[in-house]
């Protein structure tokens, strides 16, 4: 360990990592706007028509982006909170709950603009099938991980707490995402896959994966902004936080936070 | 493990049946969840047949939610829970032991009345029979989902809603499945497949269930 320069736990203290993500916010917020920018104009402008839905499809530059995000972020909130368990890392709790906003927020978006394009489309503006309940599930397991975290005062036990919560729920993932296959289900089928050529037009997809990128950008730079306040209030003890240094204690005098 | 849950779940089914009126609550609560929806949706008695699986299974897994909020409380206010985990004792099998006190003592009782609530919505006989069996397998896949909700809440302000917040969602593939083999045997199809589906949401559950209640029991009093 000590002829390797660079630690893998360097940036786990929490002091480290709010320097680093100070740093990093702005390129983030750069990177999001540049490519919401590009993904945005593609899909509006240079994507062309649907053969069956005509214009209305493009909702599909949100609504894609943000369900895969709920998914990828419900995924890496449990993930970071299953390390800051495991291996009692405090800051990895940390980046764990300030996911949990951002990711519920997606969901919510994914299943607001599915309900906007269900009602031209299909004519309902919900219906309980499989994948559209089960995202609505996704909703609720971030409900509950925020839930849980808040109710507990102990900061550490609501961190375990909230990962055990948030691992036995990542259990529903996989359900939304094969839910399509597994039920006969009004939801469109998957027309991107990892094995077989996608069924879109090639502009469409584009648009779609710089529109996911530009929503990965964005679910970092809050996500980061969001950490570094989570650290402030958690730390708030520290002197690298602003705590007053604290005098050595001689009889008869009292410390400089100590006021009369 | 084996010591350590056959002495606990015997002794809570002392305990309740000392206290015979607390044990008999959350049925007392089934029924008068049931009852509200004829009161509520109105008496029309096609409408009833039609939606009674899925009230029966609602109210059930309601009776069920709120009944196992208190299941570690009580040992954690005197302290006896602390002395069960300092002992040593299997903490798996002490969660193994209160998810099958709980499930005897209300899921049971549950699965036993359902049938004279499925003659009240006026269901056919195999329906009721699917009704019955749907919930012998699937109360108990609730009893222990609900033991690790309670095991997570232990001594919150939240208490109950806290739970059925957390753990309703877990339980909703119990609930569809259910409820849907009782749809399919209304309708005359076979609902083979729901009871796979509910035999191995059972399984999954009772192996790997009480290990995240004991997970969560060592988060909750360390």
């Amino acid at each position: 360990m000590s002829l390797f320069p660079f630690s893998f736990f360097h940036y786990a203290a929490p002091s480290r990592f709010y320097a680093l993500a100070g740093r990093l916010v702005p390129v983030f917020w750069a990177a999001a706007i540049v490519l919401a920018a590009a993904g945005l104009y593609t899909g509006f402008f240079r994507a062309p028509v649907d053969a069956t839905q005509g214009d209305a499809y493009r909702i599909i530059f949100i609504h894609i982006p943000a369900a895969w995000m709920s998914m990828v972020l419900y995924l890496a909130m449990a993930f970071w909170a299953a390390i800051g368990w495991a291996f009692n890392a405090r800051l990895a709790s940390m980046v764990a709950r300030a996911i949990a906003p951002t990711g519920a927020m997606f969901t919510f978006l994914a299943l607001w603009t599915g309900a906007l394009w269900g009602k031209p489309t299909w004519g309902a503006w919900w219906v309980w099938d499989a994948r559209l309940t089960s995202e609505l599930i996704l909703l609720f397991l971030y409900a509950g991980f925020m839930a849980i975290v808040s109710a507990i005062d102990e900061p550490r036990r609501a961190d375990k707490a909230g990962a055990l919560v948030a691992i036995v729920g990542s259990v529903n993932v996989p359900i939304i995402y094969f839910s399509v296959k597994w039920w006969n289900t009004l939801h469109q089928g998957a027309s991107i896959s990892l094995t077989a050529a996608p069924t879109m037009a090639r502009t469409m997809l584009a648009a779609m994966l710089i529109m996911t990128l530009a929503f990965w950008a964005y679910a970092f730079a809050v996500v980061f902004t969001r950490t570094r306040a989570i650290v402030l209030e958690r730390e708030r003890h520290a002197q690298w936080a602003g705590a007053p240094a604290r005098a050595p204690a001689t009889r008869g005098s009292v410390g400089p936070e100590v006021s009369t | 493990m084996t010591g350590a849950f056959a002495a606990l779940f015997a002794r809570d089914l002392r305990l309740a049946a000392r206290r015979r009126t607390d044990a008999l609550l959350p049925l007392a609560f089934f029924g008068v969840a049931i009852a509200l929806f004829p009161l509520g949706v109105g008496p029309e008695p096609q409408t009833l047949r039609q939606i009674a699986p899925g009230i029966v299974w609602v109210s059930a897994l309601l009776a069920a939610m709120l009944s196992v909020s208190q299941l570690y409380a009580a040992d954690m206010a005197d302290g006896s829970l602390e002395q069960l985990l300092i002992a040593d004792r299997s903490r798996i099998g002490i969660a193994a032991a209160k998810a099958a006190s709980h499930w005897v003592l209300t899921g049971l009782p549950l699965t036993i009345a359902a049938p004279l609530f499925g003659v009240m919505f006026d269901m056919s006989l195999p329906a009721i029979g699917a009704l019955a069996a749907s919930l012998l397998l699937g109360t108990p896949v609730l009893s222990l989902l609900g033991g690790l909700g309670a095991a997570l809440t232990l001594g919150l302000r939240g208490g109950a809603v806290l739970l059925i917040v957390l753990i309703v969602p877990l339980c909703i593939p119990a609930l569809i499945f259910g409820a849907g083999a009782v749809a399919a045997v209304d309708a005359g199809l076979s609902a083979r497949g729901h009871f796979s589906l509910l035999g191995a949401l059972l399984l999954f559950t009772a192996l790997l269930s009480p290990l995240a209640t004991a997970a969560a029991l060592r988060i909750a009093t360390e």
